[in-house]
């Protein structure tokens, strides 16, 4: 079964075409890059994916599912995370409180009114786990205003792993990030187990080829060329659109 | 343990009331100071928890003062008239939640502006059931388990219980993980709805939590009065509940407390002594937005922690130089 699967996907702002009768299949396990211009229409496939914004026609299938217009809220269960490429966490709650909160998302608790949350050891020892893999289990209660743009990046991805998805789109996690920061990300990345289907849009292309397995390059939101790595890396189209030269 | 010395603290100030301020009238302020708390922490689950300012939340409160009014007035049993008046106000609110949670930001203080408005028109137009202009009479105040409410001091403490429970509710609200959702969609609601969470409604069961506790404010308001008029409807209701939100600091416990004590105090004692008392006030929250523009509780605990750590700094030799 197909992870996911986008058939004839469009979608337009006024005049503007930004998706154009797309077609895109990831398999299970699969390690995916896009890649693109900037205005490409990459975090637009995003947003579509995740129903952040409804396509004007297509169909997007989850695991066989079709999820055209399920709402936003819903499609979390089922699987699918994603991390932003503007970081979007709550900056006025500790590393802990962010990563509980998405585990929350996921939960019955969080319609609970009664409970104490600082009392729910099974939901926080989660939280705690989650920013240990990321290796930032030592700074769980620093509030997030207090920490590096380096470390919120990861912040985002303990937020996406830790609901334990079965598609993780992530949106340019290397951007912004220095060397160090990006060996350790590029680490947590390899670390993903295989039954989690990763897609990813990076600009960075020493480290993301390093990940992906197939790559699908994107241009006026239609698919250009897609294929393995040396595949893409070597067509004549990539060069004149993207790497240049 | 110094936070429970210092609740322990406050149970005791706030028991001993009727013992320390003297006659009725200051028990009556009292009083009112404890309904308006209730009111103000009503509209600060909204406000400070789910960061949506509402302008007609003194229609909540009205609904539970006429609805309560209109049945004793027509004959009901207190107790009948409390049950039907919070049903009514749950109504209400949940008809003022549908509508103005289609929009957030100034779009929803103008829809919640628009609906208080209505039902203030209401209030003052439909003379047949509101009386208008001259309101209704409230035959007596209730007698629960045979002790009247009817003199100052025991109605002071049937308030004082209340207002107990509503702080109790805030608390235990404020800490679960329903509290840490809502304010999770107040701080990032796109975010949330990407991990999961059901952001309409969240801010729907919240604003029906806030609407209860206002319209429980109203309740006790009108039996405070024993009269209610189309004054509680009106928006400067709303535009004062809201600046005690505000000045006493929204998204805390005690924000709202200390507004409310604050805009009371200067509207019943210091209007005693100072003609321009709305000037005084006008310049208290003026100066609360330059200088604590969080708000007074927390503005005062900044201040306190700044000249604590200041004191506590020991001079070294040879700093100056």
């Amino acid at each position: 079964m197909s992870a996911l699967v986008l058939k004839q996907l469009e979608k337009s702002f006024g005049g503007l075409r930004v998706t154009a009768a797309l077609d895109l299949t990831v398999e299970e396990g699969e390690r995916r890059l896009i890649i693109g211009p900037n205005g490409a229409g990459k975090t637009t496939l995003f947003n579509l994916i995740t129903g952040e914004l409804r396509p004007d026609a297509g169909a997007i299938a989850l695991f066989g599912r079709d999820i055209t217009r399920m709402p936003c809220r819903r499609r979390p269960h089922l699987g699918l995370a994603r991390t932003y490429q503007i970081i979007t966490l709550f900056p006025g709650e500790t590393l802990l409180h962010n990563v509980t909160l998405s585990l929350l998302g996921l939960s019955a608790l969080r319609w609970n009114p009664f409970r104490r949350l600082a009392r729910q050891q099974a939901l926080i020892a989660r939280a705690r786990a989650a920013l240990g893999r990321v290796g930032l289990d030592g700074l769980a209660e620093r509030p997030l205003a207090q920490t590096s743009y380096g470390e919120r990046r990861r912040v985002e991805i303990a937020m996406a792993l830790a609901q334990e998805p079965r598609l993780l789109l992530l949106d340019e996690p290397f951007a912004g990030l220095s060397i160090d920061e990006r060996k350790e990300v590029h680490r947590l990345l390899l670390s993903i187990p295989r039954d989690v289907t990763v897609v990813m849009i990076e600009h960075d292309m020493d480290v993301a080829l390093e990940l992906a397995e197939r790559i699908t390059l994107m241009h006026f939101g239609e698919v250009i060329v897609e294929g393995t790595r040396g595949e893409v890396v070597a067509h004549p189209r990539t060069r004149e659109i993207y790497l240049g030269g | 343990m110094i936070r429970r010395v210092l609740i322990a603290a406050a149970c005791l100030a706030l028991i001993s009331v009727p013992l320390w301020v003297g006659n009725s009238y200051y028990v009556n302020i009292a009083s009112q100071i404890l309904i308006y708390a209730v009111f103000a922490l009503g509209l600060n689950v909204l406000v400070g928890y789910a960061g949506l300012v509402s302008l007609g939340h003194a229609g909540l409160f009205g609904v539970g003062c006429y609805a309560a009014a209109w049945l004793l007035a027509g004959g009901s049993g207190h107790l009948t008239a409390a049950l039907v008046a919070l049903l009514i106000i749950l109504a209400t609110s949940a008809v003022f939640a549908v509508l103005s949670l289609r929009t957030s930001g100034i779009g929803f203080v103008m829809i919640t502006l628009a609906l208080g408005q209505i039902l203030w028109g209401l209030a003052y137009r439909w003379i047949g059931l509101t009386g208008g202009d001259n309101g209704i009479n409230v035959p007596s105040r209730p007698a629960p388990f045979g002790l009247s409410l009817a003199s100052a001091v025991p109605f002071y403490y049937f308030t004082l219980i209340v207002f107990v429970l509503a702080v109790a509710s805030m608390a235990v609200f404020v800490a679960s993980p329903f509290g840490a959702s809502l304010k999770g969609t107040r701080d990032q609601p796109r975010r949330m709805t990407a991990l999961g969470y059901n952001v309409w409604l969240i801010r729907f069961l919240a604003f029906l939590f806030s609407g209860f506790w206002s319209g429980v404010a109203g309740l006790l308001f009108c039996y405070f009065n024993e009269f209610v008029s189309p004054n509680v409807l009106a928006l400067g209701s709303s535009a004062e509940v809201l600046l005690m939100v505000i000045s006493g600091g929204s998204g805390t416990l005690l924000g709202p407390i200390a507004g409310a004590a604050l805009v009371v105090i200067m509207k019943n004692v210091a209007s005693a002594y100072i003609e321009r008392w709305n000037f005084v006030l006008g310049a208290i929250f003026v100066a609360i937005v330059i200088f604590m523009p969080e708000g007074l509780v927390p503005g005062s605990i900044r201040l306190w922690r700044w000249l604590w750590t200041g004191a506590r700094r020991v001079p070294v030799r040879g700093d100056a130089q």
